[in-house]
């Protein structure tokens, strides 16, 4: 059904009995035009663009979970286009704009907040390579803002401008970053599919691919074999287990990102905010609370849960931006599985196993990309060459020496 | 987690320095040598389970220890010094 005002008012008036799932939850068939492993968003989004722009609709995404329960839920819902690689650039420039039209695009309120994104600084050296950052932008048509001290005091006035060791200089405003709602990104893709004809299969766990001569001829999973011509990955922070079931051998390391809650307040910080003198970024959700984060935890994990001392870093980080904060209390904290490439960018390719596609390393950075990670993948599948903004992301580019290492620091997935 | 250095006991891991997995370098006058260091750099088995890693005590006794940790728990099954067996030791 199609959501509207006046669809929320003749519900209200009639005791809300209209409503009907937002997805249904289909059999797996015995085969499919193209097999989505893992519906997390970038998943569901791909599934979405296959039937919407390339009219592929006998399409399935096979979710080990419940759909939601990975990556796409864990996040902490933030939105921005402020690279500095050219190739970078585009992509996520792609995926803003999306952002801007995805809730008319999907007829669901994805709730995207563009309230800004302020990078501090707090050093000369800093604002240099800010500057620089910010040019890099605008030169792509981006919007990047350098701000100065007493700019930034206007957009957060409750900052510590003074502390002894880090001085608020400026920042580098990306006006139209932000948030986004992560759970309805996740059910307004699926909706989207589902009322396309795509199957969304959630509790079914793909265990092995039947690859014959080369070829995929479709995936086992925990409810039986599904057929598939083509068969796309997209399980994020298992991209090396499930890539190793057909085969692949990847330049991904598995590592554990922890993000935090507080209780709720009255809104304090309207904008989206990062540290630039430790690891701490945070805005606030529109329950009121305080939702932040800091960098991984810097060893290979597949716990889904950090350590205590990198949560202390965090909090240290955040109480020298912000000291009024002191006295919160976290209510919850998480962890996510991180796809952490060598180079820190995401690879979005074909494999050397013809109709299996790759969607993985998306490092700490996936959900930010979604709208156009969907997009890509949907194209490269339907297309088998790459769209206008993921050309770059070749699987090869390791062995060609062609990195996208947006921070310069090699082959060491914990450091970028 | 806590990570017992063998010069040094059972320390926070704070305290260490993470290199990644504990692979051998390889020979680079081999034939195959330009193939078998992308292996090498970028390349990773990553599993979910024991991993061999290399963890460097730099705020401790500056060793390089080889560790076995479960990725899946971080339980930790063993801790030695790199330099004291023969392969990669100036990892």
């Amino acid at each position: 059904m199609r959501y509207s005002a006046l669809a929320v008012l003749k519900e209200g008036l009639t005791g809300n009995r209209g409503w009907t799932p937002v997805w249904r939850k289909p059999e797996p068939k015995p085969h499919y035009d193209v097999v989505i492993v893992g519906g997390g968003g970038h998943g569901l989004a791909t599934a979405y663009y296959l039937a919407k722009t390339y009219g592929i609709t006998n399409v399935a995404v096979l979710e080990k979970s419940y759909l939601g329960s990975g990556n796409v839920g864990r996040n902490t819902t933030l939105i921005r286009s402020n690279y500095l690689l050219p190739q970078n650039i585009a992509f996520y420039e792609r995926s803003m704009q999306l952002w801007e039209g995805l809730a008319q695009d999907l007829n669901y309120n994805t709730m995207v907040s563009q309230r800004g994104i302020l990078n501090i600084v707090h050093s000369d050296g800093q604002r240099n390579a800010y500057v620089r950052r910010g040019n890099a932008m605008r030169l792509a048509g981006v919007d990047a803002v350098l701000l100065d001290r007493e700019d930034v005091r206007k957009y957060l006035p409750t900052a510590d401008f003074d502390n002894a060791r880090f001085p608020i200089r400026g920042a580098l405003l990306q006006p139209r970053g932000g948030t986004v709602r992560h759970d309805a990104v996740a059910w307004g893709y699926a909706r989207g599919a589902d009322m396309r004809g795509v199957d969304i299969i959630e509790h079914c766990e793909v265990t092995g691919f039947r690859i014959e001569d080369g070829s995929i001829k479709g995936v086992e999973t925990s409810r039986g074999f599904i057929g598939a011509g083509k068969v796309g990955l997209a399980v994020a922070g298992s991209s090396s287990r499930v890539g190793q079931m057909a085969g692949l051998r990847l330049p991904i390391e598995a590592h554990v990102i922890q993000a935090f809650v507080t209780e709720g307040l009255k809104p304090v910080i309207d904008h989206v905010v990062t540290f630039g003198a430790g690891h701490f970024y945070v805005s606030q959700s529109d329950k009121g609370g305080l939702v932040f984060g800091g960098d991984l935890d810097g060893y290979n994990s597949y716990a889904q849960r950090g350590n205590l001392p990198v949560m202390e870093d965090v909090a240290e980080g955040g109480l020298a931006l912000f000291p009024n904060l002191s006295r919160l209390r976290i209510l919850r904290n998480w962890a996510g599985l991180l796809d952490m490439s060598m180079d820190g960018s995401p690879i979005i390719d074909k494999t050397p196993v013809d109709g299996l596609y790759l969607n993985c390393g998306w490092c700490y950075g996936g959900f930010k990309a979604t709208p156009a990670s969907g997009a890509g993948f949907a194209h490269l599948i339907a297309r088998d060459e790459p769209d206008d903004y993921i050309g770059a992301y070749r699987l090869d580019r390791y062995a060609r020496g062609a990195l996208l290492d947006e921070k310069g620091v090699g082959a060491q997935p914990n450091l970028h | 987690m806590r990570i017992t250095c063998p010069y040094c006991g059972e320390r926070d891991f704070q305290e260490f320095t993470y290199l990644g997995a504990d692979i051998e370098r390889p020979d680079p006058n081999a034939p195959d040598a330009e193939n078998a260091f992308f292996d090498y750099v970028y390349m990773r088995e990553n599993p979910a389970g024991p991993f061999a890693e290399l963890w460097y005590h730099s705020g401790g006794c500056r060793s390089w220890l080889r560790v076995r940790r479960d990725t899946r728990t971080h339980e930790i099954s063993s801790t030695a010094l790199a330099k004291a067996s023969e392969q990669g030791g100036g990892a």
